[in-house]
């Protein structure tokens, strides 16, 4: 077990140290990062004095190693556009994606999982087809198409919710629907397809001859073990929300992390970007390290191997 | 030995292909994209990029207004509505098969090499795919999309180096299932070099697996060009993309909801179609691991 | 008798239409004996099991003309009464002990939690027996090891903890679904040892399905040879190998090499051509196309049934000549 989170933990830190440095790197992407912050139409003699004021006549590796280095201390530098520290900035926003991921991963995990279930337990019955159709369908609208969909059926037509913004929490109302809809079918998928495959093992079978009833049989023996590779999936997709909220909260204009990042991108407020990726990249790398000592903890096998 | 299992399969897998709904239903949905695609100059009625600005915002046919030289409208710049969905078709059909021979390439070279040879070869790929993982990618693509200057080639150049990972895990397993099979053990006795038997041997050998990827791929960066020219970072304006139509119609969707609407529906098609069709495929060629 | 089927049907559907895996099947187990079921992989005799179970798909069809097992009558509900008879009068071990236990689960969990169902036990008096049953099977220091997962024991060990699984509820039948296919060979002959230990001590019944007539040779009261969803003889197992009445029945014996019988070198004989495709309904007689004493009347339905003796019949039209 020990050796198994040291080793885990290993490449958690590995791929964080090379993520801040493609994060660095996406900085000199368009060549000049003084040229891009100066703007297209800005004078050589602003970009001259942005280079040196920012540092950027100094040798790359030096700077990176000033970035990460008060990154660690949670300095991610100065915002360009509103001229504050990129920390008070991200930490003012960052409260509004985090709330909209995870409702609305506790949402598609609260439908997707029963529905999974009730579908592997008669596949191609009735429930088993809304399923396909819900996980079809789900994976072919495009979620920012769905949002404006909504927008115009519920906001403008009836009236019944906010359209945009987070003033109040009916406004978290449609982002979270279409949202969770966009993660359901994933999810919704590997329940029914895991647990399809471990309702046809042997141990249930052998769990079924001891006696036991099918409730108990489905609780102990079939969703422990169906739960594995959803506990990874499950993380990927929370990450997935997190990062991929940016569209929404485009569409229904949430001040969240991901429209911080585009306005940001539009003003070349790149410190910001920049730090956004960054942050998003480590929360990734979190979800999936815990997902995995999760994994360890409910498999026993996996604790004893390397 | 390889040959004579293929003709044994390849009936088979055909009639199972045509009894499959998925495939049947998703390919006939998709051949006829693709046609509307190629044949975009034929088929649309006008320029798709020709505005008119004194017929600014007509309604598609099913409206009173309509007039019958726009059967579906025009957009806020008085452009015909039908051309450029059109047209919208080539960009998304273009985008997805441009960014694949990228990613695909990528993806199935690293596979490949990580599957067969394992050792350190396999450790670095395999932490160059979960780095990859981990990278916001919607993020990623829109700032290297607006540092890189939007344009096509860009678009697909990011999209192409960012979105080879599922090929790259899919061949890395595959691959390394062929390495110890028997026919992979007897080519290297008899001294095949190792390209042959990389690429001339084992590639071929997932052609099936790899179809597979690919349907599910082309999904995918449609979905994302989309989100990318919704965001206004990635297809350029005036080009006809769907996404970017669906940004252009967001300002009038309280009066003029058929501007998203319809582009939508395109797109929700065209993934519909593609995913029916990648789904069937797996369900023909047995279990391909996502 | 301890277990009593007859007509025993089971179809399940597939694409290609209704399979009818097994055909009319009759079992009779006396208290205390074993009934091996043998047969090629695909003949029914796996289905037969399970079925007798109860731990079929939903979508199998399952029918019998009578049903009894350990003193009660199933014909009616078999549904209802298996439930209740599951893990107490009858229990099932099956091939692969390392996917039939549960991998997350402890073995201590996996023993206990029937019988704290079944029999209201407390978790201390259940682990009493689970430690009394793995000792009886075999399990060094069995006490120590309940709170051990499965990965931690080797294969012919996990088939023991399986059997002691079983036993736990004192069942009077047990049903072994190939218990010795997937464990070495010295190995597998230890395994049938403690099955016959167990039956002699516990007075247990046990139905063994198996394709390999050296398990039946160590085993068997009776046999029954299933070909094609039928048995197509039934006798001692003593009678069985010394005169086998079945051309079917003649030909996997003579596929057994017997040292110093069997001359060095000598190709064995194999049944020549296929078993036959089982969907839809089959006249006559299923072997006939392999059969080398094949006649026009084989063809006929229903294939006539010849007793010999007490316990011992051949479904055969020419049994006489095939005695031979």
């Amino acid at each position: 077990m020990l050796s198994f989170l040291s080793r885990r933990l290993f490449v958690a830190f590995c791929v964080c140290v090379t993520v801040s440095a493609l994060s660095f790197a996406l900085m000199f992407l368009s060549g000049d990062p003084a040229i891009a912050i100066a703007g297209a139409g800005g004078r050589a003699e602003d970009a001259e004095a942005i280079r040196i004021a920012y540092g950027f006549d100094r040798p790359l590796i030096v700077q990176y190693l000033d970035w990460i280095g008060s990154a660690v201390t949670g300095d991610l530098g100065q915002s360009i556009y509103f001229n504050l520290p990129v920390t008070e900035i991200i930490g003012n926003r960052v409260g509004v994606t985090l709330t909209l991921g995870f409702i609305s991963f506790l949402v598609a995990l609260a439908v997707a999982v029963p529905l999974g279930i009730a579908a592997a337990l008669r596949p191609n019955g009735w429930i088993d087809r809304i399923a396909l159709i819900i996980a079809v369908s789900g994976q072919a609208i495009p979620s920012f198409w769905l949002g404006l969909m909504a927008i115009v059926v519920f906001g403008v037509w009836y009236g019944m919710v906010p359209i945009s913004g987070a003033e109040s929490w009916q406004g978290f109302i449609l982002p979270v629907i279409v949202l969770s809809y966009y993660a359901v079918p994933e999810l919704m998928r590997i329940t029914r397809s895991g647990m399809i495959d471990v309702l046809a093992t042997d141990y249930v079978r052998a769990a079924r001859a001891k006696g036991l009833p099918m409730h108990l049989v489905i609780s102990r023996h079939a969703l422990r073990n169906a739960v594995l590779p959803l506990v990874s999936l499950a993380a990927v997709q929370l990450g997935q929300l997190l990062s991929g909220s940016i569209v929404i909260e485009s569409v229904f204009a949430l001040n969240g992390l991901g429209r911080l990042a585009w306005e940001s991108l539009l003003r070349s407020d790149l410190p910001v970007v920049q730090a956004i990726i960054l942050v998003l990249s480590l929360l990734y790398v979190l979800l999936t390290t815990c997902a995995d000592i999760l994994n360890a903890v409910l498999d026993p096998r996996l604790r004893g191997a390397t | 030995m390889t040959e004579a299992t293929m003709e044994t399969t390849r009936p088979s897998a055909w009639r199972k292909m045509l009894g499959n709904t998925g495939v049947m239903i998703g390919g006939t949905l998709l051949a006829v994209i693709v046609a509307i695609a190629v044949l975009a100059p034929v088929l649309a009625p006008h320029d798709p990029l020709a505005q008119d600005l004194t017929r600014r915002l007509l309604p598609p046919f099913w409206h009173d207004r309509a007039v019958p030289e726009h059967i579906l409208g025009t957009d806020h710049l008085g452009r015909d509505y039908l051309s450029r969905m059109i047209h919208g078709a080539r960009v998304s059909l273009g985008v997805g098969l441009g960014v694949i021979l990228v990613s695909g390439a990528i993806g199935i070279t690293l596979g490949l090499l990580a599957g067969y040879f394992g050792g350190w070869i396999d450790m670095v790929i395999s932490f160059a795919i979960t780095t990859r993982l981990s990278l916001p990618i919607v993020l990623v693509a829109l700032a290297a999309v607006a540092l890189g200057g939007a344009s096509l080639t860009t678009l697909i150049t990011v999209l192409g180096l960012l979105l080879w990972d599922r090929f790259a895990v899919v061949t890395r397993a595959a691959a390394q299932g062929l390495r110890h099979q028997e026919f992979i053990m007897g080519l290297r006795a008899i001294g095949a070099s190792r390209a042959r038997i990389l690429f001339l041997e084992i590639l071929p050998n997932m052609r099936a697996t790899i179809l597979v990827v690919v349907s599910l791929e082309v999904a995918n960066v449609i979905l994302l060009e989309a989100a990318l020219s919704f965001l206004g970072l990635g297809v350029r304006p005036p080009t006809p993309s769907w996404g970017l139509m669906i940004a252009e119609g967001r300002d009038n969707i309280l009066f003029d909801p058929w501007l998203i609407a319809l582009p939508g529906s395109a797109l929700c098609l065209l993934v519909l179609a593609v995913n029916l069709f990648g789904d069937g495929l797996r369900d023909i060629t047995g279990p391909a691991r996502k | 008798m301890m277990l009593d089927i007859r007509d025993l049907r089971v179809s399940l559907p597939t694409e290609r239409g209704l399979l009818n895996a097994v055909r009319g099947v009759d079992l009779q187990i006396a208290r205390g004996q074993t009934l091996c079921l043998v047969g090629e992989s695909g003949c029914g005799k796996s289905l037969t099991a399970t079925s007798i179970m109860g731990l079929l798909t939903r979508q199998a069809q399952i029918t019998t003309d009578r049903f009894e097992m350990a003193g009660q009558d199933l014909t009616r509900k078999p549904a209802a009464g298996l439930a209740r008879m599951r893990g107490r009068d009858v229990a099932m071990i099956f091939q692969d002990p390392t996917s039939a236990l549960n991998p997350t689960l402890t073995v201590g969990r996996q023993l206990t939690e029937g019988v704290m169902r079944s029999e209201k036990l407390s978790r201390r008096a259940a682990e009493a027996r689970a430690v009394e049953m793995l000792e009886r099977v075999g399990i060094s220091n069995p006490a120590a090891r309940l709170a051990q997962y499965p990965h931690g024991f080797s294969g012919g060990q996990r088939q023991r903890i399986m059997i002691a699984s079983a036993l736990m509820g004192r069942p009077k039948l047990l049903i072994a679904d190939e218990p010795t296919t997937a464990l070495d060979v010295t190995i597998q002959a230890q395994i049938l040892q403690l099955l016959g230990e167990l039956q002699a001590d516990l007075g247990l019944s046990i139905l063994l399905i198996t394709h390999d007539l050296g398990v039946v040779a160590a085993i068997a009261d009776d046999v029954a040879v299933m070909y094609a969803g039928r048995i197509v003889e039934r006798a001692p197992a003593r009678d069985l190998f010394v005169r086998p009445r079945h051309p079917y029945t003649r030909g996997l014996l003579a596929a057994i090499p017997v040292p110093g019988v069997t001359p060095r070198g000598s190709a064995l004989p194999a049944i020549p051509g296929r078993v036959p495709g089982l969907i839809g309904t089959l006249r006559g007689c299923a072997f006939r196309d392999r059969c080398a004493q094949a006649a026009p009347d084989c063809a006929a339905d229903p294939v006539p049934r010849h007793g010999i003796g007490a316990g011992r019949f051949v479904e055969c039209v020419n049994p006489e000549e095939a005695s031979t």
